[in-house]
């Protein structure tokens, strides 16, 4: 009776240790009942307790207009698509959550979501009333979306007018090459100790998905794509790898980017560089809030450089169509509640109350007129969503493109941080990331 | 087992003599009695057995099932319907030609040394504290809590506060080393980047678990009597020769159990790497539980991240028996 016994507590032993990491994430919804529904939303603040601030005014008005509490759960870019895919994988997720619009198509795949036709339609007012390119990113084309847009966003090139003033840089760079040189200058040792701590450009180097949309937009500028007419990924194809090579470049060769960035990986800590000075440009969708928070006044706005100034095409891509969508679980307890708060938050008023405080364009054609929004920055945010973005690429599989491509450059980056990147090492990584792709297609 | 119940039952009835003088006597009772309580740990162990089987058993077997499935997003709430592809999930994790079977066996080798790293040193330091603890010294009991404060502490937050401190421009790592001590000359090492980032992993998780080595070995030396020590002083030991002859004997069933407890643990480590790292590990420092979440959730390949899972279940189960067989004491189950 021995040997089995000891048999059977090794497998049961073995087993609860092998699956107690399956246990990871998940479990802590709190149930709803049914006058309150649960509400995740992303960080559009300076911090998640800034976030839920600014967006409880709007959900205290809800509450009063409907009767309807709201339990807000607020959760930072680096867990949100973990958290997510954590909520379809085991079906008990929020009533209402908030996803990246880059995500529509990969979580509509999972059929969690409630379609946006019948009663949810009906409740947001139509498709009509939304910015058209902001409602394409709701789902795959020609299906029903899965998610309405929320708030609208769009890359542009922030940076320190003070430093460009002591550089003697009078306008923002127009093309990369303007733009490599334009860091080089602003790339400074002023503390006398040969080492620079003062740098051009800032980045968060280790956020997957804002490296990623480089990988989109740079592939994008140089010719390339990430993937073919097939379907096929061609993250290793030479243009791509010259798009990320550049970006790379910007720490690996031109040194005008500091190697801790490679640490980064929130797109706050980015920000925080330039507002102290320790970077003079870098690329952000809403940074407003943050400069606002920090009484900061110092910054200028202008496009993302192109590779020529006169590029078209693909080749005058300077942003994805980004933003934030609102999807309702198909799961949700309180559907009909949870309907009232997505007709809510995109209806008019809060439209304007909620883009203003996230300093982001709002989706609805309405408040997009409201005077709010005719400011310089917002013009310029306007500019590159509606002239110069494409949306990234609309395939169910798109989630894994980001996790790939973008990983793979953070990775490159933490290469270039402690040593050295070569061209090769560039294309061996984006090769590996490009069969992981073909593999999971 | 519940027909050897039957037998002594019918052996009890058949021992009955013919003629009974007290025909309602204790005679009739004993089968009755027997069954009872041969049935009874039956029944006392149902609901550990039943919940054994809910939680442990069968989303194990679940686990195999995805294995052999090919299970994405698209398919994922309904998850019955994914396709059968057989074998196909673990041919593309063990092919070494592809990316994907150079990881996983590069990420084994990496877990292997990872395991005997931590542990190593766990052990090491957890005996050296329990040996330093056994012998009697003021202020004993502080350094005893002290000691336990990685343990007490929950693991989320003291890996929080260790990424905080590896970070390379402001952490208290680099502070110390490089502006205090002038180790690195200008240079400030990157520790959560590139090749460090596994020593930092191994420090991190030795910090974690050295405690409870330190306390199942301190409780396994309190049941080491003192005179044999003192016989072994008495007869010119050494302090090496008492630690090698006595303390380790005496405390190896402990060591044993202890060892493959604390390899197992670290071999599935997933919660200091998620935290230090995040979601993708430097490539450097990638163990086989965050390469098997970054298939299942990274790629949504939750059919090769099955097939990964069943892998490293066999090889540890296998690795677990083959030690409980060979390397435990024989002993060690009736201690």
């Amino acid at each position: 009776m021995k040997n089995p016994l000891k048999v059977l507590s090794a497998f049961a032993a073995t087993a609860a240790l092998a699956l107690s990491m399956s246990g990871c994430g998940g479990g802590d919804t709190p149930q709803a009942s049914s006058d309150t529904i649960t509400y995740w939303a992303s960080d559009q603040g300076n911090s998640l307790d800034d976030t839920a601030a600014k967006l409880k005014p709007s959900l205290d008005r809800f509450t009063e207009k409907t009767g309807v509490k709201v339990k807000l759960e607020v959760i930072g870019w680096t867990d949100l698509y973990n958290r997510i895919l954590t909520a379809v994988t085991s079906g008990d997720g929020p009533d209402v959550l908030n996803i990246g619009n880059t995500w529509a198509v990969t979580l509509q795949e999972t059929g969690a979501f409630e379609p946006v036709e019948g009663e949810l339609l009906n409740a947001v007012g139509g498709k009509d009333r939304f910015l058209q390119t902001s409602w394409s990113t709701g789902g795959a084309e020609g299906k029903t979306p899965t998610s309405i847009p929320l708030y609208g966003l769009a890359y542009n090139l922030y940076y320190n007018t003070k430093m460009f003033k002591e550089a003697g840089i009078e306008k923002a760079p127009v093309t990369w090459e303007e733009f490599v040189a334009d860091a080089k200058k602003l790339t400074k040792d002023t503390d006398g100790d040969g080492k620079p701590d003062q740098w051009g450009f800032t980045a968060a180097g280790a956020s997957v998905s804002a490296n990623s949309h480089q990988a989109f937009v740079r592939g994008l500028q140089n010719g390339g794509t990430l993937f073919d007419k097939d379907g096929k990924p061609t993250f290793d194809s030479d243009p791509q790898v010259q798009g990320v090579k550049q970006f790379v470049d910007l720490m690996a060769v031109d040194k005008v980017m500091s190697p801790s960035d490679a640490e980064l990986s929130q797109g706050s800590q980015k920000v925080d560089n330039l507002i102290n000075g320790k970077a003079a440009m870098m690329f952000d969708q809403s940074p407003l809030k943050n400069f606002a928070a920090r009484d900061f006044k110092d910054w200028g706005v202008a496009a993302i450089p192109m590779m020529t100034a006169d590029a078209t095409g693909d080749r005058a891509t300077q942003s994805h169509v980004a933003g934030i969508n609102l999807s309702v679980f198909k799961n949700s307890k309180n559907k009909a509640n949870a309907i009232k708060l997505a007709a809510f938050l995109t209806s008019d008023e809060e439209q304007v109350a909620l883009n203003k405080a996230y300093s982001s364009l709002p989706v609805v054609s309405a408040a997009s007129k409201d005077a709010a929004f005719q400011t310089e920055e917002v013009k310029a945010k306007n500019e590159a969503l509606s002239n110069h973005s494409k949306p990234m690429p609309l395939i169910a599989k798109e989630g894994q493109m980001e996790t790939l491509t973008g990983t793979a450059i953070k990775n490159l980056f933490a290469k270039a941080a402690t040593g050295t990147v070569s061209e090769d090492d560039i294309k061996a990584a984006l090769k590996d990331a490009n069969n992981q792709m073909a593999a999971a297609q | 087992m519940s027909h050897s119940a039957l037998d002594s039952g019918k052996a009890a009835e058949g021992s009955k003599p013919p003629a009974n003088p007290e025909p309602d006597g204790p005679t009739q009772a004993p089968p009755i009695r027997k069954r009872r309580r041969s049935f009874l740990p039956y029944g006392l162990i149902a609901p550990a057995a039943i919940l054994e089987l809910l939680i442990h058993i069968g989303p194990m077997l679940l686990g195999v099932w995805i294995a052999f499935i090919s299970l994405t997003q698209l398919n994922l709430t309904n998850w019955l319907n994914a396709p059968f592809v057989g074998l196909q999930n673990f041919i593309n994790g063990l092919n070494p030609e592809s990316t994907i079977g150079q990881a996983f066996f590069s990420t084994v080798g990496r877990t292997l040394l990872y395991t005997i790293l931590v542990v190593g040193f766990s052990w090491v330091l957890g005996m050296a504290g329990a040996v330093f603890l056994s012998s009697n010294f003021k202020g004993r009991a502080l350094l005893r809590t002290f000691f336990l404060v990685p343990y007490a502490l929950p693991a989320y937050v003291g890996t929080i506060a260790w990424a905080f401190m590896f970070n390379q421009r402001d952490g208290a790592v680099n502070q110390i080393l490089v502006d205090t001590l002038h180790l690195f000359g200008d240079h400030r090492p990157f520790w959560l980047l590139g090749e460090n980032s596994f020593g930092a992993m191994v420090v991190v998780n030795v910090w974690q678990l050295w405690p409870f080595a330190f306390l199942m070995l301190m409780a396994a030396l309190q049941n080491v009597p003192n005179d044999v020590y003192e016989a072994a002083a008495i007869d010119g030991a050494t302090l090496w020769q008492q630690f090698r002859t006595i303390t380790l004997p005496m405390v190896r069933p402990a060591n044993g159990v202890l060892l493959m407890v604390m390899s197992l643990w670290t071999f599935n480590q997933f919660n200091i790497p998620f935290v230090l790292f995040g979601a993708t590990s430097p490539k450097e420092a990638t163990l086989i539980s965050p390469l098997i979440y970054q298939n299942s959730f990274g790629s949504w390949n939750f059919g090769l991240g099955g097939a990964m899972s069943v892998l490293l279940l066999i090889a540890l189960f296998i690795a677990s028996v083959f030690y409980i067989r060979m390397v435990l004491p024989k002993g060690a189950d009736n201690d």
